[in-house]
């Protein structure tokens, strides 16, 4: 069995209702879980971005952005491994305010990017950024404290090599 | 007729006139020339049915008894013609009853407009009378679908369905169209569309490519050509012909590619794949070159892919960038309409002669004749076989006929045994297998070729899937010819039953109501023979007939087809027996 690795896919599309449906059905075809999904618009008017995270073999990521690509509104579909990309996701932690002061959580703070953006009576939220490998950690460090609410966004990512939607698109005009 | 309608569109192209959308949709299908649609009526599309009654001297609607079996139809047109086929459904059941058709389609590269009424847009999502998601459902299954809420929206989508319908490797469409937006009006103007910014039809022929493959073909000493459907939707026949003309490759066909090229050429050596001939599929594995036309490496065609054609350098026409290295690695894939690839390829190649390696795919047809063909054409038991109804249809159609065939074993005796003269003349559901395809789809292939003799073969399990189909050739009066081939068993299952699962025959006996009488209720002329001494008569008969004729045909009930490769064998592991 080929080893499976981690794939950052990007896929440029129109904006229209349903394309998100018909990009997760060619994962879902295949039996493929999603790890992370982003949507957004992109550095062109009017055409949007989205970034899956996947876990597979590099055989089948070559045929799965080859149906991706192939659907009707899609301008294009590029895969790159982690080394191709630069990438960040942002998670927010809420705790309860009795911790504000703990010491503890002041030193997790200090980890590169995370600071609290919120402070209440009862709670307060920390957002942090970074690798994933960076938010989990975080996210094991602040478990014990009894997390209120946890949520992560999708993996964003850019590129190394280029991605040359504006060709294509004149290309097609 | 057509001239009228064409100076219309274009008047009112000039002058917008304010009309509801319901008539646009009309309007906008006449001025892609459609004359001829397949469909069942319901609430949140009546608005668009009563427009089909004011045009009904432009637009012919057909009215199926069922809406999968207007979905079958407009395939069996649009895979005679060439056209898209039209199909209109409700919302809710009759959208779904669709889908089996548009998977179908899907697969198949056929091209389908589908149009399905939808519950008024205020309703959308709140479980209306007969609301489904059907763009939900559809999308796997579509080319490409798209829902319409407001009545403006109408000409521009249905320009892009029609394009993204035909063009490229061609697909089904789905169009939903909300009640209200049909209601609504609008200022009507046709543009045809004539390219999408997202969407490529037809890559560019990168010419280094075309030369790679000639060179490969020129060194080859045992090339071998497997072509399927891609030659007839490209419209590639004769350039395929001149193609392997020069080069002097033997080739075969996939199940959908029979008929791009005459059965008795010369150099065509039959069909590959799970039922196909004993030589093609043997060889697959002792060629050096596989050069691979409009096909997609089908798994009922490679068998296990571990094992097929690992010794030959392989190289892959075709229209869709996605079926490059899916199934079988190649060495030099060449991107583009076959028709334009053949074409070009024509000045790079060497005129071949491949008179030894032709002589291996006699010498084993010849031992697939000594073992399976000449017992099942000329056979000494006393049972009927499906091979030799095949051969007295060609026998009396002279190979001019197109036969259309359900799914099953009589499915791959058809595909064996029938002779084509020209191309489109076999009309079969391939990759999705679908039974209940063969009734409706002929029907849709008389309609779209009326000029021409059009056979469905189908076995007893798959004709019961549509047989309500009956009353459209009732209230048409289309001139099909329906052969049922029955063992009164799911024959195929059985078969598998009888060589891997000890002949447990679960679920596969079949008791059969009276056919002849249920055909006769609808008012078709209808037969029976069980007898060989009557089979000749009997076809000949039907044939005759300038009406729709039905004609059931007993069969021997535990026959097998064969060759065969099992599931998980090697292509050159092929079965005789």
């Amino acid at each position: 069995m080929e080893e499976k690795q981690n794939f950052t896919v990007s896929v440029y599309t129109e904006n229209n209702v349903g394309i998100l449906n018909r990009l997760s059905a060619i994962f879902l075809k295949r039996h493929i879980n999603i790890e992370s999904m982003n949507v957004s618009k992109s550095e062109i008017d009017h055409v949007h971005r989205f970034t899956f995270v996947v876990i597979v073999p590099k055989t089948l990521i070559r045929k799965v952005v080859g149906q991706l690509e192939k659907q009707i509104e899609v301008i294009g579909a590029f895969y790159h491994t982690e080394d191709e990309i630069i990438y960040h996701e942002t998670a927010m932690f809420k705790l309860s305010s009795e911790f504000l002061y703990d010491e503890k959580i002041q030193d997790k703070l200090k980890f590169r990017r995370a600071h609290i953006v919120t402070i209440t009576e009862r709670y307060f939220v920390i957002e942090a950024s970074g690798l994933k490998e960076d938010i989990d950690r975080m996210y094991d460090k602040l478990k014990p404290y009894g997390l209120l609410q946890f949520v992560r966004s999708g993996r964003i990512a850019i590129t190394r090599p280029k991605m040359a939607i504006s060709e294509l698109l004149k290309e097609t005009i | 007729m057509e001239t009228s309608n064409k100076t219309i569109v274009e008047e009112k192209a000039l002058k917008p006139v304010k009309i509801s959308g319901a008539e646009a949709v009309i309007k906008c299908l006449l001025a892609e020339g459609v004359d001829l649609a397949y469909g069942y009526p319901g609430g949140a599309i009546m608005p668009i049915y009563d427009e089909l009654y004011k045009y009904q001297d432009k637009l012919h609607h057909v009215l199926t008894r069922h809406e999968q079996g207007a979905a079958h139809a407009a395939q069996g047109f649009a895979r005679v013609t060439g056209k898209p086929g039209i199909v209109f459904a409700t919302s809710g059941p009759g959208a779904t009853n669709l889908v089996t058709g548009i998977a179908d389609a899907q697969i198949d590269s056929t091209p389908l407009v589908c149009i399905t009424g939808q519950v008024s847009s205020h309703l959308l999502g709140s479980d209306a009378f007969q609301e489904t998601d059907i763009i939900g459902i559809s999308t796997p299954v579509t080319k490409w679908n798209h829902q319409i809420t407001r009545a403006e929206e109408i000409p521009e989508v249905i320009a892009k369905a029609f394009y993204i319908a035909k063009s490229g490797r061609p697909g089904p469409v789905l169009i939903d169209i909300t009640k209200d937006a049909q209601f609504g009006e609008l200022d009507f103007t046709y543009k045809k569309c004539e390219k999408i910014r997202s969407y490529r039809a037809v890559p560019k022929l990168d010419i280094e490519k075309v030369k790679a493959a000639a060179d490969l073909i020129n060194s080859a000493k045992k090339p071998f050509i497997v072509w399927g459907q891609g030659v007839i939707i490209g419209q590639a026949e004769a350039e395929f012909k001149a193609f392997i003309e020069k080069t002097d490759i033997p080739s075969a066909s996939t199940a959908l590619g029979l008929s791009a090229l005459a059965t008795k050429h010369p150099l065509n050596v039959g069909m590959v794949g799970m039922h196909g001939n004993y030589a093609p599929n043997v060889l697959t594995n002792d060629c050096d070159v596989l050069i691979a036309i409009g096909m997609r490496f089908d798994d009922r065609v490679t068998g296990n892919l571990e094992t097929y054609a690992k010794q030959a350098k392989v190289i892959h026409f075709d229209i869709d960038p996605a079926e490059i290295d899916k199934n079988v690695k190649t060495d030099v894939a060449v991107l583009g309409n076959v028709k334009e690839s053949l074409t070009e390829i024509m000045a790079f190649i060497n005129k071949g002669q491949h008179v030894a390696w032709l002589q291996e795919f006699a010498k084993l047809y010849q031992k697939e004749c000594e073992v399976v063909i000449n017992d099942q054409l000329n056979p000494t038991k006393e049972g009927l076989t499906m091979g030799e109804v095949v051969n007295k249809i060609n026998q009396e159609t002279n190979g001019d006929a197109i036969i259309v065939s359900d799914v099953g074993q009589h499915q791959m005796f058809a595909c064996r045994y029938a002779n084509f003269n020209k191309t489109r003349s076999s009309v079969t559901s391939g990759g999705l297998g679908t039974m209940g395809f063969a009734l409706p789809a002929a029907i849709g292939a008389k309609m779209g070729m009326p000029e021409r003799e059009v056979v469905a073969v189908i076995g007893d399990g798959g004709y019961q899937m549509t047989i309500q189909e009956l009353g459209t050739i009732l209230q048409t009066q289309v001139a099909v010819k329906i052969v049922v081939l029955n063992n009164s068993f799911l024959g195929m299952v059985r078969q598998w039953q009888e060589l891997f699962f000890d002949k447990r025959y679960a679920s596969t006996v079949m008791k059969n109501p009276d056919f002849v009488k249920i055909a006769e209720g609808y008012g078709i002329e209808a037969n029976r023979v069980s007898k060989r001494e009557n089979l000749d008569g009997a076809i000949k008969t039907m044939m005759a007939s300038k009406e729709a004729y039905f004609l059931e045909v007993v069969i021997e009930q535990e026959d097998n087809i064969f060759p065969m490769i099992p599931t998980g064998a090697s292509v050159s592991d092929i079965r005789l027996s």
